[in-house]
Formats: C-alpha cells, structure tokens, sequence
C-alpha cells in the first residue's frame, strides 16, 4: 500500500476470477466472428477452421459463466439476475445476452451445420452412438435436397445474426467497465470497441493455435493458405486493437484529468510488468512485428519469404504470445481498475491467492476445462475437412456440404 | 463556540433549557444531555411511519469536527458494522496540507484508534478532519448497477441493501465513488450505511449525529424549510463531494477544502 486509500478499498474485489470472464467471452466472441469469415464473407481459404472455431466458440462459452457464479457472494441467488433484472443495471443484462448468444446462435448455427452429418452418422453408426446422434438430430431426419438447402440458409441467417450478436456479447462486457464513471482507468467510451477488437485478435490466435495443433496429432499436412489467411486476419486485427488502444492511451494522457497522476502512478509501479512487458511489448509489438514480416498481410508472400515450416512456427509463437498479451489486457483491465484508490491518493496491491475459490489453481482448472469440452465436442461432432475413409471417426459420405465447398 | 454559529439555533436554546432545568448537576451530566437531545420530527407511534412524508439528508460541518471518531465507534456498535479494520459505514480521515501544497490524508482503522501526531509541525498551512459515509446520493451509481435490484432508494431518500437478495457480484462497490460500501466478510452482501434506517422511523437520528460531541453532523429534512438541516443549508455555503460525476449526493458538506476527494 502506498499514498492513502479509503478505508473500505483494503480489499480487492473483482479478483482473478473476473479476469478470467471477459478472457473467456473474448475468445467466444472471436472464434465467432472468424466462423462468419467463412460464412458470410465468403473467405474460402479459412474453411478448414470453421467448425472449429464454432465448436471452440461453444466449449468457451459454456465455461464463461461459472467464474462469475464462483466469485458471487450469493451463488445461488444468481437466478434472481433473470428472475427480478434491474432493467436499469448493465449487468443485468448478462443472463439475457448470454442465453440468446448460446441458445439462439450458437447451439442452433452448430445443429444445422451439422445436422446432415448426424442424420448420416446416426444411421452409420450403431449402439449408444446411434441413440446419440438419434437424439442430436431432434427428430428431425430429412436429408432432401430442400430440406439441405433449407439448413443451408438458415446456418447462414443465423450466421449474420451471429456477427452482431457476437459484438454484443463481448462489447457489453467491455461496457460492464467501461460505464464504470466512478473509476477513471475503467471510464471510457472505447472500452467496449477496445474490448470488441482484442476479443477477434485473441479469438482467432487461438483457433488458430488450435488448429496447427489438432491437425498435427491427427498426422495431417497443414493447409498453408489457410493458415497464411488465418495470419492475414490476425494481422489486421491487432493493427486495429493496437491503434485503438495506442489512441485510447494519447487521449488520457492529452486530456491530461484529474486522474492522471495515479494512473501514471500505476503503470510505472504496480502495471509495468502486465502492460508494458507483456500486453504492449511481447503481446501486440513483437507478433505485430513478426506477422508484418511473415505473413501475407502486407504483401501477398510476405516481406520476408519464409519457408512454410518456419511461418508456421513464427504464427504459433505470435498467436502464444498475442495469448499472453490479450489475457495481459484482461488483468490490465480489472485488475488494474482496482489497483488505485478512487480518492486518486494511493495505490494498492494485489496478491493472488494459490488455492480458494479465487485462487490460481481454481483459474487455471477454468482455463483447462474448455480444452476438456472442446475435446468432447471434436469426438462427437469431428469439424474435419480433410477425413478420409480410413478414419476412426464417425463419417459421412463423401458428398457432405462440407466436402463439397471446399472444392 | 455554539455562540458564533448560526445554525445551532434550536440546540443552543436547548442547551441552555437543560442548564436551567438541571441547575446544580453535575457538569458531565449536563453535557451529555444536551448532544443527547436532537431528535426529527415527533414520532409518537401513534401513527405508522409514512416514508413518503420525508427525504432525509445529512449536513457535516468541517470546521467543527474534531477527529474523536465517536461517530465511527457508535456506527459500529449500532449497526453490527463487522470490527475489523476495513470495514465502515462512516469514517474520518485527517487532512494535513503542507506550504508546499502537499497533501497527507490518513484513517487509521477509521479514527477509530487515533491520529498520530503529525510530523515537523512547522511547515503546515492548515489541516482537518473530513467525515465520511454513504452520501445517500439521489442518482446513485450503486442502485443504477445493481443487477438484481437488491440497493435501492426508500422515498424517504436513503440507500439500502436487501440482504435476503444481494448476490454478492460486488458491482455496487466498484461503481461507488466515495468507498462508501464493502463486502460483509460472513454475511457476503454488500454491507453501507443506512442513515440508521431502523433509528429513523421511530423519529431518531442517526447514531453517529447523536454521539457527536461538536455536533458537526445535522440530520434531518432536506425539502422542509423548519428542520435543523435546512437551516445548515441556509446559513453555511454547502458542497458535495465529487460532484462532477453528478450524483447528487444529500450529504452536504460546509468549510470542505478542495482537497477533499
């Protein structure tokens, strides 16, 4: 503790917990909206990585909420939040964003993606699997070529619903800070864009992480083009979200506030480490640097001609180190936000705890388990493009929607 | 003292009916009777309590405080505030402003233990306690953000929480620009002041107005123009704190320096 602080801020209330929640929707909100690429913008070459990224979108999103419910006082009176909403509360509006973003958009996108493979798989496979996907298919076994077309068009509707939907989603957590006008490192009407910008770049680093990774223990060749595509994106992105936050931080420091001093205070003490090092140095300038170089974002080849193995590393460790960045600006964000006391006096500190309800294990346990469901969702609904017929997998014909785009 | 100040009025007269009254007691007696005496409008139980009758608010005057944290001790022993350090629904913090325009605020355990002397006395150009509580704020950032609605405003103008309701999300304290609210360590709800709501409706003040031995805190009526705290209003230049972030409290503060955050 440094400089004075009201008596009631000696604890720290939002604590890693809540650090985790805008990570999380983040990458929802990113692996979404690089699906629509595909869908809706028509960009052919991240094909590979659409059902992925929807199913990482739907792991991701089922895990979102159980930090918040964990650091609630009262967990079980949490249903009040869509009992009794306080219309007039931003939070309040969670339990309603989240249900329509699951329900709505991606549980119904994800079903009629794939409901022709569950028809199929349903009828090819047998035992409990055949009830599965039985029960997966809600009846619903028509595989008329109208009845596909049908699925076709709505999975693209929804996909347009999907890309607001997915702005709303992560824009409103960064709204859930960012309409905080008691907290001038929170107050700021870029928040919820900044919040919005960081959640594609880190949405799409990871899918595409994911993906190098998958196709790799599946023993398969990695699609260059798509990769390079996947690079392309995540070049753009972080130019934006980098701009953004570069502009958000000039202006504070233009406008020069009463707050000033304690927020400069706080990045040279407590935040040096988390925002220079990690979220500005190592999280947005070097892949920033290494993905002008490398991929095709700024020339079609690249600047620097690389070697396909060797652009495929310098993507994983940027999309690594884009991770650790975008998680920086997470703790940056709520961590940060309570760092320094609202009499602008002092400065306080925070100390992770390693077990507990909010400790590290417990985060980390939060982080893994996407993976474990994510893992799930890939053995019942496989999102791979490039299955052959002696896959293990369940399979359908070779006429499959999926199949047929990609050529 | 009481002499000189405008608005101690009514209290004044009182002071000297109780001396005349108890002619010849002791003089401890005597004092103790005379803080003891402000009361809000009669509430003789006769009729139930109508809190749309009344908007409550809270005049504290600077120059008088004197930093004996009665107020604080009171609050706690009232309110089942938790003991603990960190844990206030009021506090006082000292305010030493050097010539050099330095400024040292401290609260230690909320005035509850004292103030250090204060080092190098020479080079200060003025110092004073500033107490601090939930300022009841008309358009309160904690009620707006409350996803459930378990803080809201009573028509009479105070700021509660449902415990039964509170989920415990802890949005209301980071929207409080004041520190007025904390996390209650066993009840896990969001624990502030409540103006005494339990005291008010049987026509008490609150706790910490009665203990105040300088009466720098006046409670009562802020519409009404006969109550003690209208005439605070009167006669003193009033600010509130923060007020560019447009709360609107209805703790109104007179003699506060700039410096007060």
């Amino acid at each position: 503790m440094q400089g004075y602080i009201y008596p009631n801020e000696f604890e720290l209330h939002w604590g890693l917990l809540v650090v985790l929640y805008p990570y999380l929707t983040g990458l929802v909100a990113g692996a979404f909206i690089l699906a629509s690429l595909e869908r809706v913008f028509n960009v052919k070459e991240v094909q590979p990585t659409y059902r992925l990224a929807l199913l990482t979108a739907l792991a991701f999103l089922i895990v979102a909420p159980l930090p918040l419910l964990a650091h609630l006082g009262h967990p079980e009176r949490s249903y009040e939040i869509f009992m009794t909403p306080n219309s007039q509360s931003a939070m309040a509006m969670f339990g309603f964003v989240y249900a329509w973003y699951l329900a709505v958009v991606l549980l119904l996108e994800i079903w009629f993606d794939y409901r022709r493979e569950i028809v199929l798989w349903a009828q090819s496979s047998d035992g409990w699997k055949r009830w599965m996907y039985y029960i997966l298919t809600l009846g619903s076994t028509d595989l008329s070529e109208k009845a596909l077309k049908f699925d076709d068009s709505v999975g693209r509707w929804i996909t347009i619903i999907g890309i607001p939907s997915a702005f709303l989603l992560h824009g409103y957590v960064g709204f859930i800070f960012g309409s905080v006008k008691a907290n001038p490192w929170w107050s700021s009407v870029l928040m919820p864009v900044v919040f919005l910008f960081s959640a594609i770049v880190s949405g799409i680093a990871l899918v595409l992480v994911l993906y190098v990774v998958t196709t790799m223990f599946r023993w398969r060749k990695v699609d260059m083009k798509c990769l390079d595509k996947l690079a392309q994106f995540l070049f753009y992105a972080l130019v934006v979200d980098f701009s953004l936050e570069a502009l958000d931080f000039i202006h504070r420091l233009y406008e020069s506030e009463e707050s000033i001093e304690i927020l400069r205070q706080l990045i040279e003490s407590r935040l040096f480490i988390s925002l220079i090092v990690l979220q500005v140095v190592m999280g947005s300038v070097i892949p920033l640097v290494a993905l002008a170089l490398v991929s095709p974002g700024l020339r079609k080849g690249g600047i620097l001609r690389t070697p396909p193995e060797l652009r495929q590393l310098i993507y994983i460790v940027a999309a690594v180190l884009i991770q650790i960045g975008i998680f920086s600006i997470r703790w940056n964000v709520v961590i940060g936000g309570q760092l320094f006391s609202k009499s602008l006096r002092g400065l306080t500190v925070y100390k992770v705890e390693l077990l507990g309800i909010e400790g590290l294990v417990m985060t980390i346990g939060l982080l893994l388990l996407p993976f474990v469901i994510l893992w799930v969702l890939v053995k019942v609904l496989p999102p791979w493009t490039d299955m052959d017929a002696q896959s293990a997998e369940p399979q359908p014909t070779s006429q499959g929607r999926a199949h047929e785009s990609y050529q | 003292m009481t002499a000189e100040t405008p608005d101690g009025g009514v209290d004044r007269r009182g002071f000297l009916k109780d001396l005349l009254g108890a002619c010849g007691a002791a003089a401890p007696v005597l004092w103790f009777g005379a803080v003891s005496v402000p009361e809000l409008a009669a509430q003789d139980g006769s009729e139930p309590y109508d809190p749309t009758e009344h908007l409550y608010g809270m005049g504290i005057d600077v120059a008088k405080c004197i930093g004996c944290a009665r107020c604080v001790v009171a609050c706690k022993t009232e309110n089942d505030v938790p003991e603990e350090e960190h844990f206030f629904n009021t506090w006082i913090e000292r305010y030493v402003i050097r010539e050099d325009g330095e400024v040292e605020v401290d609260s230690p355990n909320g005035g509850i233990d004292g103030f250090r002397p204060i080092r190098d006395d020479g080079e200060i150009r003025r110092t004073f306690f500033v107490p601090k509580l939930c300022n009841h704020c008309e358009a309160a950032p904690c009620v707006q953000v409350c996803p459930v609605g378990a803080t809201f405003t009573t028509p009479d103008g105070v700021v509660l929480v449902d415990e039964e309701y509170c989920i415990g999300c802890r949005y209301c304290i980071q929207a409080c620009p004041y520190g007025a609210r904390y996390m209650h360590p066993e009840k896990h709800v969001a624990g502030k002041c409540t103006f005494c709501y339990h005291r008010l409706v049987e026509g008490k003040v609150p706790a910490c107005v009665e203990v105040c031995p300088t009466q720098a805190r006046i409670f009562g009526e802020v519409e009404k123009r006969a109550t003690p705290l209208a005439r605070f209003m009167r006669f003193n230049d009033v600010q509130v704190l923060k007020a560019h972030l447009n709360t609107r409290p209805k703790v109104y503060y007179a003699n506060l320096d700039g410096e007060v955050r």
